[in-house]
């Protein structure tokens, strides 16, 4: 049964979706499937959240290597999600201002948004922005011209990297067009990696059929883990 | 060779020092490259100017905070555009750290755009989990799944909403997207199967993925800021008022430090290759 009723219910939902999108009579089952998926969606993220309370807080309690950061994991978890539940410094919305908790989560000037903005976001932006300085690192130490492929993307980088700038048009501006590196850019993304991606998108493509389809016939019965 | 053995043992440390002052100069002297647009930025713009005036455009905003240097100057021109073309504006996203960028674009429309009325030109529908599953169902009925605003206003209510049975409804997708779910999501459940227009914008990372979809799937792409910078010279050429607000040209500003970045990038590359070659010819000799 642990076992039967998840396989059934994705079944079902699953052909009721493929069903929806080829007959307009069952158009608004499939509706109805997704907005379930929805409402799933939405209680992931409480299992996602327990589960990152659950893994960290045993990381700090058996004080394991790096259980330090494990416990500010913890800290801003639980900080941010009573802000953010308790509307902390929400003012009311305008329409409904008799209802104290009418305003949105995020608004100007709550804690909600404080933490977004000063904490939140310079660090989700310090972290992207620590890869300018990775990847000029790994460009000095790793980029070698050894064969004949390295070569090809050696160039085709070269290429992109000046033709992404005002330095391509500056220094190849002389060359006739189409030897320009900023048209040469657009050539190795609109036919070299265009091409590539297709392909690749064509192989996902069918592989998405073929492993949809045996998940649905119930064949493919990884998805549900084993049994222990 | 001492200039090899100096190369050899280069603290990296020195590398990312470099790094942050070919970003730090350009941005402190304010270094500025003239950009002229591309066919491929020149089709986005097309598909938002050539609209009638008050069309009505969904803008999907799926980034966060970490991507939001490389995707906000796009962003934000989308909504200059949009709002110069006074289209009517359905913002929305699919990331849950979406919500306070829409916020931004809601913020600039009140700051430079005070003619653009909330509920009436423009509504902010916020964030709802789901993914592809969101778009899946806002096709069919957009209040199964929205049936407020995020001020809790029922969008019943609200004039621009009244109306509004399902995406299905609307003129353009514009998607500025950092990953899943963004554009190909937009592609594959909305614009591909109900033929609706879309346009998108998203990383540099991301971009390469998305062209298989083009023209036939989807319109055009801004990939990174490169494109957001040229996309802002093609509005300003469009509406020349643009060209004093300093803040309409934040992609261009940002071309400074990438042309450095990059310039350093190749530099460290022929550097690096200069030792492997030097070090090969040094142990065949021996």
């Amino acid at each position: 049964m642990k076992r039967t009723l998840p396989l059934l219910i994705a079944a079902v939902t699953g052909f009721v979706l493929i069903g929806a999108h080829f007959v307009p009579y069952t158009q608004s089952w499939g509706e109805e499937a997704m907005i379930w998926f929805d409402i799933l969606a939405a209680i992931a993220f409480i299992l996602g959240g327990a589960n990152l309370v659950k893994l960290n807080l045993q990381k700090v309690s058996d004080r394991r290597a790096g259980w330090g950061y494990a416990a500010v994991t913890v800290i801003a978890f639980f900080l941010t999600l009573v802000v953010g539940m308790a509307k902390m410094g929400v003012h009311p919305s305008p329409q409904f201002a008799q209802f104290a908790w009418s305003g949105d989560y995020v608004q100007e000037g709550s804690s909600f948004w404080f933490i977004y903005q000063y904490a939140f976001y310079p660090l989700g932006a310090t972290m992207f922005a620590l890869l300018a300085c990775f990847i000029a690192s790994a460009a000095f130490r790793a980029f070698r011209a050894k064969n004949t492929e390295a070569i090809i993307l050696l160039s085709t980088a070269f290429i992109v990297l000046v033709g992404r700038t005002y330095a391509g048009t500056a220094l190849t501006g002389w060359l006739p067009e189409a030897l320009q590196f900023d048209n040469l850019t657009g050539t190795i993304m609109n036919v070299f990696n265009l091409a590539g991606n297709r392909a690749i998108t064509i192989g996902i493509g069918l592989g998405v059929v073929s492993l949809s389809l045996k998940i649905l016939l119930g064949v493919d019965r990884s998805y549900l883990g084993t049994e222990e | 060779m001492k200039i090899a053995e100096f190369f050899r043992n280069l603290d990296r440390r020195w590398i990312f020092l470099l790094m942050l002052l070919s970003i730090l100069i350009p941005l402190l002297f304010g270094v500025r490259f003239p950009e002229s647009p591309s066919p491929m930025v020149l089709n986005v713009r097309s598909a938002i100017e050539e609209l009638p005036e008050g069309s009505e455009i969904l803008m999907a905003w799926d980034f966060d905070p970490a991507s939001r240097g490389e995707l906000s100057p796009m962003a934000a021109a989308f909504v200059r555009h949009c709002a110069y073309k006074k289209h009517k504006l359905y913002f929305l996203t699919l990331w849950a750290t979406g919500a306070p960028l829409i916020q931004e674009s809601i913020d600039l429309l009140k700051r430079e755009y005070p003619g653009y009325e909330y509920g009436s030109d423009y509504v902010n529908l916020g964030f709802r989990p789901g993914g592809e599953g969101v778009i899946k169902v806002v096709v069919g009925d957009l209040k199964k799944l929205f049936a407020n605003d995020v001020d809790g206003t029922s969008l019943d209510k609200l004039p621009l909403t009244r109306n509004l049975k399902n995406i299905r409804q609307m003129d353009l997708i514009v998607n500025v997207s950092a990953g899943y779910p963004g554009t190909k999501e937009w592609v594959l459940y909305a614009s591909t199967p109900y033929d609706m227009e879309i346009v998108g914008g998203t990383t540099g990372v991301t971009a390469p993925s998305l062209y298989p979809y083009i023209p036939g799937q989807l319109t055009g792409l801004l990939a990174a800021i490169k494109a957001a910078a040229e996309y802002e010279q093609s509005v300003i050429d469009l509406y020349p008022g643009l060209a004093d607000n300093d803040t309409a040209q934040e992609g261009l500003r940002r071309m400074g430090p990438q042309l450095l970045a990059h310039m350093l990038v190749i530099l460290l590359i022929v550097a690096g290759n200069f030792i492997y070659f030097w070090e090969r010819r040094k142990g065949v000799a021996s």
